[in-house]
């Protein structure tokens, strides 16, 4: 504003030095006049532009003026607009928190209700601890069955065992058998009863005495597989006589014997005696 | 002189040579000859006789070198020292049959004494004779050898691993498939012995497809077959998680629990260790353990046997608690806790007793209801003597007070903590006294209960260090109770009130 003013002064200073004239124009005192006319034309020339910068100053003034009423419409306007995006955007933001709370406590409730249903489950945890204490007896109570089974098959083998070792017994002993005439060793006159082994000595087929052929031994070795359990009385033992007659071999006679004839005799009266 | 008469005197030779193997092996048969045998200098005979022309004085030879090498270290060591093994080596890759098995049991009798014994076989190429040995048709030369290999194996790492490098494992693998019984034994056994002792040896043997086959063999009916098998498993087991679960998913579980209630003890055992060594890898093999009901099955198994058989179900039964809190839970409700109570108090060995408290430790350690369930069973005041008994050894005590102080730390059951207010050293005390300090300010009838019995007046008779945590846990108890109680119960009261009345003047 300042350089204006005074780039106006000097443009009003430029066009000055015409305009203004002094009144008195005599040639005598032309020089008191010239005086006075300066003097006078100066002082013009200060009240001129002294007025001037009134005029000037005013006008600035009140464009300051209007300046400053357009500034403060225009900063109030502004000022009013950011306030109002700014509330809006706390209200924004309150209802983002509110909602967010209000999410969290959702959250919270179906996570614990989640958790409680499914994850650590009560009631499964139940019913499984009450499964594993079901199981658990019925795994004792299959384990002592089949622990009963195991003992009774080991017993039953057993007992097998010691039959056939008694029956191989009593064919090697047969001739403790006790006759009409003279009772045996195991048929003692004083027993009540005759002893078991009387009985089996009695069971037993006696063969003819050959020499030990290695088939009887492979007979014996031929008894039904131990793993086989059978729960079933001792087992058709070749020395044992089994009481059906048409399965009796008939006792081939040997080859290399000189008694062939006379054996084969006796074979068949064996087998006749045996059918009657 | 005749023909017939030179040849005569070979033969006597020949026949007096065969009687004197033949005497020597009778003889060596008897352990108290042995002696007498050697300071006789029976090796340095012996060795030339390995080398006879008559096939049958080589392998007598063999048979009583071996059964002398067997008896004793020293004469082992003899048969290394005089150079003797590397004949026996050459006789082990003869055509004869009795000739290798003999030389086997020779090479078996020697390694099976030492680590140092077996490394001298090994130097001699014994290991690779034995493997061509593996090839045989007959069950016996290939029973000798794997015996043999698994004298060798035994002893360390280094040795199992020259074995598997020689390919003995797939061979022992086929004759795992053999029908005859004896060699699916020693097949069984060697292979356990292989594996036992790194896990790089144990993935060997898995690699060469043995735990299908050994899983076949649990339902045999052999005894000593099925000590062997469950002894090979578990050895796989123990090394890895994964080795574990390659066992578990052949489907050995459900098959082995039935050999739990074999008649043989050792069979039992070593079905106890399989399902510990599986317990311990992973939760979900404890699970899946569990879920076979093989807690019912173990527990039945500590009360049936005695002794250190009893070390791998206790075991079982603290591995198994370990992994999570419902299995501890599961272990409580099939009445295991009951029945470490029994075994703990029934067994003097302090291991035995170490293992069954460090169980204890492991079921109460997870919640409050855990610990309940062991302080009810009367547990806590036996462990607190465990504790401080001086004749217990180092392992056991500090095995008692981790078990201890992870118990406390859970249980909320004062009945059961107040015993332990007066006999316990102050470690441990603190512990007691901050699950006071917990309890107390929340439950006003477990504060009556605590001044009638008397605790309240033992917790003023402790003395602490003013600024130490028992302190700390004592002033926290004594705030709980009004002033005047806590003032009665402390020790001299009753000086204090009659000093009072003495000072009391009536007006």
């Amino acid at each position: 504003m300042c350089m204006n003013y005074i780039y106006f002064f000097n443009q009003k200073n430029g066009t000055y030095p015409s305009p203004i004239k002094s009144s008195l124009s005599c040639v005598c005192c032309s020089s008191q006049a010239e005086e006075n006319r300066k003097r006078e034309n100066q002082a013009a020339i200060l009240i001129q532009s002294w007025f001037r910068g009134c005029l000037e100053r005013a006008y600035l003034s009140h464009l300051h003026k209007k300046a400053i009423i357009i500034q403060k419409i225009w900063r109030g306007f502004t000022a009013r607009a950011r306030v109002r995006q700014m509330v809006k955007a706390a209200y924004f933001i309150m209802k983002m928190n509110f909602y967010e709370e209000m999410a969290v406590r959702i959250q919270q409730r179906w996570r614990g209700f989640y958790a409680r249903k499914h994850i650590h489950d009560f009631y499964a945890r139940k019913s499984y601890m009450e499964g594993i204490i079901k199981k658990n007896n019925f795994v004792r109570e299959e384990l002592d069955e089949i622990c009963y089974l195991q003992k009774k098959e080991r017993e039953s083998l057993k007992m097998i065992k010691e039959q056939t070792a008694k029956v191989y017994q009593a064919h090697r002993l047969h001739y403790l058998l006790s006759t009409k005439q003279c009772p045996g060793v195991f048929n003692s006159p004083f027993r009540q009863a005759p002893h078991e082994m009387e009985l089996l000595l009695r069971q037993v087929k006696h063969s003819a005495p050959t020499r030990l052929v290695p088939k009887s031994r492979v007979s014996f070795l031929g008894i039904p597989d131990p793993a086989a359990c059978s729960f079933s009385a001792p087992t058709e033992s070749p020395w044992i006589k089994s009481t059906r007659t048409c399965s009796i071999r008939p006792a081939l006679p040997p080859i290399a014997s000189r008694n062939h004839q006379v054996m084969a005799v006796k074979a068949r009266t064996k087998s006749l005696d045996v059918e009657d | 002189m005749s023909q017939r008469q030179i040849i005569q005197v070979f033969e006597q030779y020949q026949k007096s040579r065969m009687q004197f193997v033949q005497t020597i092996s009778d003889l060596a048969a008897r352990p108290q000859n042995i002696e007498i045998l050697h300071n006789a200098g029976v090796m340095s005979l012996l060795r030339p006789l390995l080398l006879d022309v008559v096939p049958g004085v080589q392998h007598t030879a063999a048979l009583a070198l071996g059964r002398l090498a067997d008896s004793s270290n020293s004469l082992a060591e003899a048969v290394v020292k005089e150079n003797i093994l590397p004949d026996v080596v050459q006789s082990v890759t003869s055509h004869n049959r009795f000739q290798k098995k003999a030389a086997a049991f020779v090479l078996r009798a020697v390694s099976k004494h030492s680590p140092e014994l077996s490394q001298a076989v090994v130097d001699c190429g014994g290991v690779d004779a034995l493997v061509q040995c593996l090839m045989e048709f007959d069950p016996g030369v290939k029973e000798a050898a794997a015996w043999s290999l698994g004298c060798t194996a035994r002893h360390n790492a280094t040795l199992s691993q020259t074995v598997v490098n020689a390919g003995a494992v797939p061979l022992l693998v086929l004759c795992l498939l053999e029908p005859e019984m004896a060699l699916k034994r020693i097949a069984a056994s060697t292979l356990s012995d292989i594996c036992k002792h790194t896990p790089e040896l144990a993935h060997a043997v898995v690699d060469a497809g043995a735990i299908p086959h050994l899983a076949q063999l649990i339902l045999s009916r052999d005894t000593k077959l099925k000590r062997q098998v469950f002894s090979a498993l578990s050895q796989i087991a123990k090394h890895s998680a994964d080795l574990s679960e390659m066992v578990a998913e052949v489907g050995v579980f459900p098959a082995a629990m039935t050999c739990l209630k074999d008649p043989d003890e050792y069979v039992r055992k070593n079905v106890t260790t399989l399902m510990r060594e599986m317990a311990k890898q992973t939760a979900e093999l404890s699970q899946l353990v569990v879920n076979c009901g093989g807690l019912g099955a173990v527990i039945d198994y500590l009360n049936d046997c005695s002794g250190s058989l009893r070390l791998p179900g206790i075991m079982m039964l603290g591995y198994v608690a370990s992994h999570s809190e419902s299995l501890a839970m599961a272990v409580i409700l099939s009445k295991g806790v009951s029945q470490l109570a029994v075994c703990l108090s029934e067994e003097p060995e302090d291991h035995i007793k170490a293992a069954t408290v460090w169980s204890i430790g492991q079921i109460g350690q997870h919640t409050p209801d855990h610990a309940k369930a062991v302080a009810t069973a009367n547990l806590l005041p036996k462990i607190l003597k465990l504790y401080t008994d001086a004749s217990s050894s180092e392992d056991l005590q500090a095995k008692s007070k981790k078990a201890l102080k992870s118990i406390l730390q859970k249980c909320t059951h004062l009945p059961a903590l107040e015993p332990l207010l007066y006999d316990a050293p102050s470690k441990i005390l603190k512990h007691v006294m901050c699950q006071f300090s917990k309890v107390l300010p929340h439950d006003s009838k477990a504060r009556r209960l605590f001044v009638t019995s008397g605790g309240l007046k033992k917790v003023q008779e402790i003395q602490a260090e003013p600024g130490s945590v028992l302190q700390e846990h004592i002033n926290a108890i004594n705030s709980c109770f009004p002033e005047e109680i806590v003032r009665y119960h402390s020790p001299g009261y009753s000086e204090v009130l009659l000093e009072r009345l003495e000072n009391y003047q009536p007006t």
